[in-house]
């Protein structure tokens, strides 16, 4: 059961031809003629060259996650890239057909683990439209405030985990340092820091306490005058940073809607589609934001600065939309969370598809409802799959320590690709 | 357009390899034949009117009681220029399915064919690289038809869950942890 | 120390400890542990927030490194599949002794929430390899983490390094997976 070449390795380049470690048990995988397949004669190359077949994965500091690259090179230089996925596959789509509608929602929860309150709110609308419930509005505002407070949290991550991918380990502990005071909020509403279940089908699964508001603003206050100018001044525009970044990885348009590249990779690449602004939901047309693009100031429109880039502006465009729902908050009537929940979640016959604007892009959820308990089907259109497609067109002529530019600028999360 | 009008250009261009379309559900879809379904692609997405310039979503459904038995691909489709969207169904058979692939037309279909090959074993004819992506290469079957049985080995790993570890998911109480109050937040609410 | 050797007791001035080998090399060798960042899933979030400033596992010695090589202790921190259980054995061969594993997560711990339908998710690390310390949790908090780490700690200094002790996981003494292994 070998996948991987011989010899190779988590780390540096492997060209023994012997597997490495190991003592061989009844559970070592045994050698098989896979190496032949990936032998540069297979892949169509001049077998005098001085090709290097490497491994990057699926345990490495770099790739967020559990994902394997192969690198054919030529030197530093990358001829051809193939990802390697699935070693996070855990089987969602088994477990939403086996549980019902409410159950399935924690399970939602971990795919996009960075940023959990998109996945149960994409999957709390997909039902609602089915089953044909209407949230209140106050619970549209708070499902807004959550979603948006995600967003800024996800992008922290993101935006840190990319700088020290890059080198600079700063930035990471700045940014992990202000997203506690953001799950700080959300533990204080719902208990769980990272993995909520929070949007239920029909509702949320917590009031907001009181003094949510105050709380709320303090932080976007702190995060206005100091975090987000902050984060630009440091890393964003770092001389450093723009070098490594920003003639790397470019993206056209075209190639970036074929490959369904969306929310901020898309965006990076100039085309300004937001679902927030295309398809609105949960009240969405009523707040007053802008949709960040890339801008190409550094060098060619959609390179791994410019996806970057969008990211920024979207924490303060966030914050933006946070300050109007918490105003809304404080003036509105509050009506119970609970009320639209129904007891049992059975919709009728039936299917939709419906999308919502996570962090990392659209993420849709095809529901088949056969009027059971149990959902008949869900897919899950992550967007870091589709993401992920592009990645060997990208990948192709740029040196290796490029390849983990642009893995991190295309903000993958592989609980989300393999689901 | 709506769906209707999409519907109507769809029968106008391929007449009746459109075999049945539903303009009423949450989400309209249209049937096509299945020969067709690269043909169909294509004209969706070169047609000035449709523009159908992106795949949102491809899914495959296992219906093994529907009559007779098939698997569905349904392809989501979505026009970032006219800002409508669409879906397409091809009904396959439940053996040997097959099915054209339309990654010429929209590039993320490479990923997206894969895994319906990887997880329902629908191969799509002319795909360039047709293996599995996230199941091990040598894994045996496709997980998410409905007849899936779980084997007990995979390779010495254990796949079915044994007595032995349901009791250490479930045997909170009996190992000394808890008791637990399952009673959920909403249980107040009436059943409605 | 407490424990210090009868004999030289006091036989020596200000500025000479006396303690056992055991008791010095333990000290050493749990206030140093480097982790090996194994991190899955969602685990490797709380892992990553561990690291950062407010819970801050560097003043407890973990500091993490990316190869096997140069780690004593591997934090399986998420959930382990099918795919991933062959490398995760490989990587903790290719770690030398003494070494030590931390199953975080009950996905790590028993499958978690994935055991009863997750054909390709393993149910439990201990399934490949030996774990010394399970924090449960879904994903465990930060602090149930370094709770975690500081009872490693404890069982690294109650350890005997130079007298053998049977079937002691990841000490010298015997880290061999034929009494492990189900």
């Amino acid at each position: 059961m070998s996948q991987s070449p011989p010899g190779s390795n988590t780390a540096a380049a492997a060209h023994s031809p012997a597997p490495v470690g190991g003592v061989g048990g009844p559970e070592s995988p045994p050698t098989s003629n896979r190496a032949a397949e990936f032998a540069p004669a297979a892949w169509d190359a001049d077998p005098d060259t001085d090709e290097m077949v490497l491994n990057m994965g699926p345990q490495h500091p770099a790739t967020h996650g559990v994902l394997r690259v192969e690198l054919r090179t030529d030197g530093e230089v990358v001829k051809a890239a193939r990802p390697h996925i699935g070693y996070l596959h855990r089987c969602f789509e088994k477990h939403a057909e086996n549980v019902d509608y409410p159950g399935v929602l924690p399970y939602t929860d971990r795919m996009d683990y960075v940023a959990a309150m998109g996945n149960t709110l994409g999957f709390s609308l997909a039902v609602e439209r089915l089953s044909g419930i209407e949230t209140s509005p106050y619970v549209n505002t708070i499902r807004v405030v959550m979603a948006e407070l995600q967003r800024i949290a996800s992008h922290c991550v993101a935006v840190g985990t990319y700088a020290m991918d890059i080198g600079a380990f700063t930035p990471f502990l700045h940014l992990l340092r202000d997203r506690e005071k953001i799950l700080d909020l959300f533990e204080w509403t719902c208990g769980a820091r990272l993995l909520y279940n929070y949007n239920w089908i029909g509702g949320v699964s917590h009031d907001l306490p009181d003094g949510f508001v105050r709380a709320g603003r303090d932080l976007l206050r702190e995060f206005d005058s100091v975090t987000w100018p902050e984060l630009v001044d440091l890393i964003i525009m770092n001389k450093i940073f723009i070098k490594r970044t920003a003639e790397v990885g470019v993206c056209p348009p075209e190639l970036a809607v074929s490959y369904d590249l969306t929310g901020p990779n898309l965006r990076g690449s100039g085309p300004p589609r937001d679902l927030r602004k295309d398809a609105p939901y949960c009240g969405y047309e009523s707040y007053d934001f802008e949709v960040g693009v890339g801008e190409g100031k550094f060098g060619p429109l959609g390179s791994c600065f410019d996806r970057n880039w969008v990211r920024v502006v979207e924490m303060r465009e966030s914050s933006k939309i946070l300050h109007q729902a918490l105003d809304r908050l404080e003036t509105m009537e509050k009506t119970d969370v609970h009320e639209k929940v129904p007891k049992r979640v059975k919709p009728p016959k039936g299917e939709v598809y419906v999308r919502s604007e996570a962090p990392r892009g659209q993420l849709g959820y095809y529901v088949v409802s056969d009027g059971g308990i149990n959902p008949y089907r869900v897919k899950a259109k992550s967007p870091c799959f589709t993401a992920m497609s592009v990645f060997h067109h990208l990948a192709r002529g740029m040196m290796i320590a490029d390849i983990v530019a642009l893995i991190g600028s295309l903000d993958i999360v592989l609980g989300e690709i393999d689901r | 357009m709506d769906a209707k009008a999409i519907h109507d250009k769809l029968v106008g261009r391929f007449g009746d390899r459109v075999t049945g379309a539903d303009l009423e559900a949450a989400s309209p879809f249209a049937t096509i034949a299945t020969e067709a379904i690269a043909e169909v692609a294509a004209f969706c997405k070169s047609e000035p009117e449709l523009a159908f310039d992106n795949l949102m979503c491809l899914s495959g459904v296992d219906y093994p009681k529907a009559d007779p038995p098939r698997m569905e691909v349904v392809y989501h489709l979505l026009s970032y220029r006219h800002h409508h969207t669409f879906a397409l169904k091809v009904h396959v058979p439940r053996e040997s399915p097959s099915v054209p692939t339309v990654e010429g037309v929209w590039g993320v279909a490479n990923f997206h064919e894969r895994e319906c090959w990887d997880l329902f074993g629908i191969a799509f004819a002319g795909h360039s690289d047709l293996r599995r992506i996230l199941l091990p290469d040598d894994w045996d079957g496709h997980p998410l038809r409905k007849d899936w049985q779980d084997p007990d080995y995979y390779n010495g790993l254990h796949v079915k869950p044994t007595a032995q570890m349901a009791e250490r998911a479930m045997g909170g109480e009996r190992i000394g942890v808890g008791p637990f109050d399952f009673t959920p937040p909403n249980a107040h609410i009436e059943e409605g | 120390m407490s424990e210090t050797q009868g004999l030289i007791q006091n036989r020596f001035g200000d500025g000479v400890l006396t303690a056992s080998a055991d008791q010095v090399i333990n000290w050493a060798r749990k206030n140093s542990m480097w982790s090996m960042t194994f991190g899955l899933a969602c685990c490797a979030i709380e892992m990553m927030a561990t690291g950062g400033t407010r819970y801050d596992w560097d003043r407890f010695g973990v500091i993490p490194r990316g190869t096997p090589r140069q780690s004593d202790l591997m934090i399986v921190a998420g959930t382990v599949t099918l795919k991933m259980a062959t490398r995760i054995k490989r990587l903790y061969e290719q770690m030398a002794e003494p070494k030590y594993v931390i199953s975080m997560g009950s996905c790590a711990n028993n499958g978690g929430p994935y055991w009863r339908h997750g054909y390709h998710v393993l149910k439990g690390v201990d399934e490949v390899i030996p774990v010394d310390v399970y924090v449960p949790g879904c994903p465990p908090r930060p602090e149930a983490l370094l709770y975690g780490i500081m009872k490693l700690q404890e069982r690294i200094q109650e350890d005997r390094v130079l007298r053998r002790r049977e079937l002691s996981p990841g000490s010298l003494a015997g880290a061999t997976l034929d009494g492990w292994t189900k």
